[in-house]
């Protein structure tokens, strides 16, 4: 469950169209037959939701304005706020292994830091949480028995959550686990062939991250990457962020075990209830943007106070996919945006490479087909200027590289 | 003849870390070899980049000490610059610094370390009323100690156990004979752990509040800081300083009364020295005082280096004598050097992998971590070594807390030398640290109410060396740059956990962790409890300490792998 708004209005279902409603109800139906079955499985833990409601001190009707926050979140219309709230009941019979990589526990950090569900509720009452190193209490030998006997007693039932990249050069040896040594390769194949899904959790599992950034010294995949070379068929629901959003892992969670199946993903396996909107899109310094007003550089302490636009001092906002500026971080305290730094787009595949130099506006790369090919930030402040229709055009550009970005990206699976 | 015992993974720690050990015929160890079994290269993903970018690349190195290697990479470029930040800078990146640290402080003991201390099984067994009674001997007002409350705790651990999905606590070490508390100590313990899985949460987002978001902060830049909005907004303040203050009362109502009893009944391994050590300390300087050059800059926690625990002379650190050696590491220096300093460092792989019989091969290379030394000594860093430092630099309120906690605990100085005693003195210095965050709200609020609105000073880019050092709650942190043609020619990181965690060198001497291992008496070494305990001590991270650079990025792709 999150803070966030609602983003729809209460009534709002009222207004759908018949096809959409046609759609939603068949969603439910397929919601409710799933959580029947969740429901008819033994509990792996003997805790009630009455429980952890009493714990938690909330009343029934507490829960049920959270679940309809979370359905909110998730984009679903009010309808579903009852099966969201069944969803979490049921979620206790979803084992949860995950599985650190090349990482650097920034989104295990971040899973520890989330909010409504905290950390102690989401491994104590919701989730069975198998095997999870940061926080385990076994070392060695007893931490391996641990994951071994989880994926023999869950086979084909847990979710698999990874958090960092792997390496495949050099016969997998740049990562050992265990105490037998055995490459992330290995340990990877192993824990997802007999997972039911895979999420990965962070940029790196999702697309390689910064391991995989120019030269890629290691030769570090994604983790779908890496299974799609292998041949391992998995469906694979990908949550980059630098570190990921933990609002986007209880999320996804909570929806598989809703429907008992991945949500809808974008072209990059990415859930689009929390990714189908652009930053800049949803960003509260818009307004300025749309005015023509920016940051005009970090000397521009005027520009700082008044929280004017950053995109002139290499806002990426433009180019990247996620719910930052909605649901924000640490309990809704800030984002890089709120803070007077522009967003470095960290969920988009290989920014690292393609949306560096950070402070540098990608103006002249990018808008170059309303302004002219040598566009920069000036030119289109100049041009937003009484020109609303700049918005528009500059989403066509962001449209422009993440089509090129979708095409490289389908070329590398061909390979 | 000694058996050999592999622990790998160590959890309940950042990164990849693998120990073995060789216990002799008496039980105890005497072999002790530390590995890291993840690399990732960071040094030549950095080379090539916007010198501007560097603190956001570097910051990626680890999750955990997130914020530190941002603001180290951001002062490497500014060193290299010569650009010298406004004091609304310097502070505001302290109170980031400041909630980070009581962040990880606490969050390493409750949730990463103290499950080698306390027995969440024996747990189960607790009388409330008793260990309520138990909370009141350690403070006037325990933090959520009562019969309600604890009886609650109980229920709710039992429900866990019970349902036999144990989860994070399963297969743990439970019922082992080192384990020293009784079941209502342990339920007092135990109902910690479970309140800072919330506290936690409010230091770092603290520390967001003029960081942007955390994990991976963003709002440190070359030259200054861009959350200035949020420092001039009263409120912003007033919610750092509300959420700061609600993780203090935590530290002194639960933290600190934990230590006094985990002091109080693992003294006998105290006093035994066991997990003791090198007994050579290092620090980098905690929490700058003021803007100029690190060698002419105050600190809160003073930089220097105490050698074989003489606590009568401070000796002053020399950035020069840092080197770092990989005779024991899986990588090779091209010109065969026994040792390089940071600044010409190099970093060709060279796996050689494990041994026949799937264990480190000791005698040859056996971690990827190089051996950083000072002056070609093996040093211990971390919250230990900055207490020690300042304790013996005078300073008050370090003697004070530190002089207070042994003589109430009735143990003399040499306590300290030990795994409980660097378990102790994290929890003493962010109390330390929590308790001077309203000095620094202080000053930060005087300074803009002054009319003092910089955040940022310019600078012109230009090729050079430059670099940074100071302390990230681990240990010292220091990030080494060169800039060629306006990108970054070099980058070398020498991070807490390699000067910790670092293997054999040239001389065989053993790093830290090691040399804190042999001696250490087992009870059963294939339930390795006092191992994992004393490796936690240390807080471990494990993603950091595998940094490496190399001056030539393309011979990654073409060293010798010999497998």
């Amino acid at each position: 469950m999150t803070q966030t708004p609602r983003k729809h209005d209460p009534d709002a279902q009222a207004n759908l169209d018949k096809r959409t409603l046609e759609h939603y109800e068949m969603l439910a139906a397929e919601a409710d037959k799933n959580l029947d079955r969740l429901e008819a499985q033994a509990p792996l833990k003997d805790i009630t939701l009455e429980d952890v409601l009493k714990r938690r001190g909330l009343s029934r009707r507490d829960f049920l304005k959270m679940s309809a926050v979370t359905t909110a979140t998730l984009g679903l219309p009010s309808m579903f706020d009852l099966r969201v709230a069944r969803a979490q009941e049921v979620a206790t019979r979803l084992p949860v292994i995950w599985q650190e990589l090349q990482s650097c526990t920034g989104n295990s950090m971040a899973l520890i830091r989330n909010t409504n569900p905290g950390v102690d509720e989401l491994i104590l009452d919701l989730i069975s949480l198998e095997y999870a190193e940061v926080l385990m209490a076994p070392s060695g030998h007893q931490a391996d028995a641990v994951l071994e006997e989880a994926i023999e007693r869950y086979d084909g039932q847990y979710i698999a959550v990874f958090e960092g990249s792997v390496p495949v050069g050099d016969d997998g040896n740049f990562l050992t686990i265990g105490p037998d040594g055995h490459t992330g390769m290995r340990i990877v194949e192993h824990v997802a062939t007999h997972a039911a899904a895979v999420i990965t959790a962070g940029t790196c599992a999702a697309y390689g991250g910064i391991p995989a950034a120019r030269p890629n010294p290691t030769t570090a995949l994604g983790v779908g990457d890496f299974l799609g070379q292998r041949g391992i068929s998995k469906p694979v629901v990908n949550l980059p962020g630098c570190p990921v959003s933990s609002t986007n892992v209880t999320g996804t969670i909570l929806e598989y075990a809703m429907f008992g199946r991945l949500p809808s993903l974008d072209a990059f396996n990415r859930p689009l209830w929390a990714y189908s909107d652009r930053i800049h899109d949803k960003c509260e310094r818009r307004g300025h943007f749309d005015a023509g007003e920016f940051v005009e550089g970090w000397t521009d302490i005027q520009g700082l106070k008044d929280g004017l636009c950053l995109y002139k001092v290499g806002c990426k906002g433009p180019m990247a996919f996620n719910n930052c500026g909605v649901v924000r971080f640490n309990d809704g305290a800030s984002w890089p945006i709120m803070a007077g730094h522009g967003c470095i787009g960290c969920s988009e595949p290989g920014f690292w490479d393609t949306l560096t130099p950070f402070e540098q506006p990608l103006a002249g790369r990018v808008y170059s087909t309303p302004f002219g090919t040598d566009a920069d930030a000036d030119t289109i402040g100049t041009v937003v200027l009484g020109a609303a229709a700049a918005g528009v055009a500059i989403h066509a550009g962001a449209t422009a590289i993440k089509s090129a970005q979708e095409q490289r990206q389908g070329k590398q699976k061909e390979q | 003849m000694a058996a050999k015992h592999v622990i790998d993974p160590i959890t309940r720690i950042e990164g990849h870390l693998r120990i073995e050990i060789e216990v002799g015929d008496t039980g105890t160890v005497e072999e002790a070899a530390s590995s890291s079994t993840a690399f990732r290269g960071f040094e030549s993903i950095m080379r090539g980049r916007d010198p501007k970018d560097v603190g956001l690349f570097a910051q990626r190195i680890c999750g955990v000490c997130t914020y530190h290697h941002f603001e180290r990479g951001v002062e490497a470029t500014e060193s290299a610059y010569g650009v010298t930040i406004p004091p609304n800078a310097r502070m505001l990146r302290n109170l980031i610094w400041a909630a980070q640290l009581v962040n990880d402080h606490t969050t390493h003991f409750y949730q990463l370390h103290s499950m080698d201390w306390f027995d969440v099984v024996s747990a189960l067994d607790a009388d409330p009323q008793a260990a309520t009674d138990i909370a009141l001997q350690y403070h006037d007002k325990p933090y959520n100690a009562s019969v309600s409350h604890y009886r609650a705790v109980a229920e709710r651990l039992l429900a866990f156990v019970q349902s036999g999905q144990l989860g994070p606590f399963a297969g743990g070490y439970w019922g082992h004979p080192k384990y020293r508390l009784s079941p209502e100590e342990n339920l007092i313990v135990a109902s910690h752990y479970l309140d800072n899985l919330a506290i936690q949460r409010l230091s770092a987002k603290a520390s967001a509040i003029f960081g942007g978001k955390n994990p991976h902060p963003q709002s440190l830049i070359v030259g200054g800081i861009t959350s200035a909005r949020d420092a001039l907004d009263a409120h912003r303040i007033a919610e750092y300083q509300f959420l700061m203050a609600k993780s203090a009362d935590f530290v002194e109502r639960a933290y600190l009364p934990d230590m006094a009893l985990i002091g109080d009944r693992y003294r006998e391994e105290a006093l035994a020295g066991e997990g003791g050590g090198l007994g050579n300390y290092m620090s980098f300087g905690a929490l700058s005082l003021d803007e100029r050059p690190w060698e002419n800059r105050a600190f809160f926690l003073q930089p220097g280096l105490i050698t074989e625990r003489d606590m009568s002379t401070v000796q002053t650190i020399d950035p020069m004598r840092i080197g770092e050696e990989v005779a024991h590491s899986w990588y090779t220096y091209e010109g065969g050097e026994e040792s390089l300093h940071p600044l010409d460092g190099q970093t060709n792989p060279a796996y050689t992998g494990f041994g026949e019989d799937g264990t480190l091969q000791t005698e040859g290379s056996y971690s990827w971590i190089k051996a950083p030394r000072y002056d070609g000594m093996p040093v211990e860093v971390g919250p230990l070594a900055r207490m020690l430092i300042a304790y013996a630099g005078g300073n008050e309120s370090v003697r004070t807390i530190m002089d207070d906690y042994t003589s109430q605990l009735g143990v003399p100085f040499e306590f300290w030398y030990s795994t409980v005693g660097r378990t102790v003195a994290r929890g003493l210095e962010t109390k330390i640290v929590a308790d001077y965050v309203p000095t620094m709200i202080g000053n930060l609020t005087s300074s803009v109410s002054n009319g003092d609105d910089r955040f940022f000073n310019r600078f012109d880019a230009k090729d050079g060396s430059g670099w940074a050092m100071a302390e990230a709650p681990r240990g010292s942190l220091s990030h080494w740059l060169t800039v060629q043609g306006g990108s970054v020619s070099n980058y070398q990181a020498i991070v807490p956990s390699t000067w910790n965690a670092s293997p054999k060198d040239g001389r065989e001497q053993m790093g830290a962790y090691e040399s804190a291992l042999v001696g250490q008496p087992m009870s059963d070494p294939t339930q390795p409890l006092e191992v994992v305990r004393t490796i936690h001590s240390f807080d471990p991270c494990l993603a950091c300490a595998v940094h490496i650079l190399n001056r030539d990025g393309e011979e990654i792709a073409h060293h010798e792998v010999e497998v």
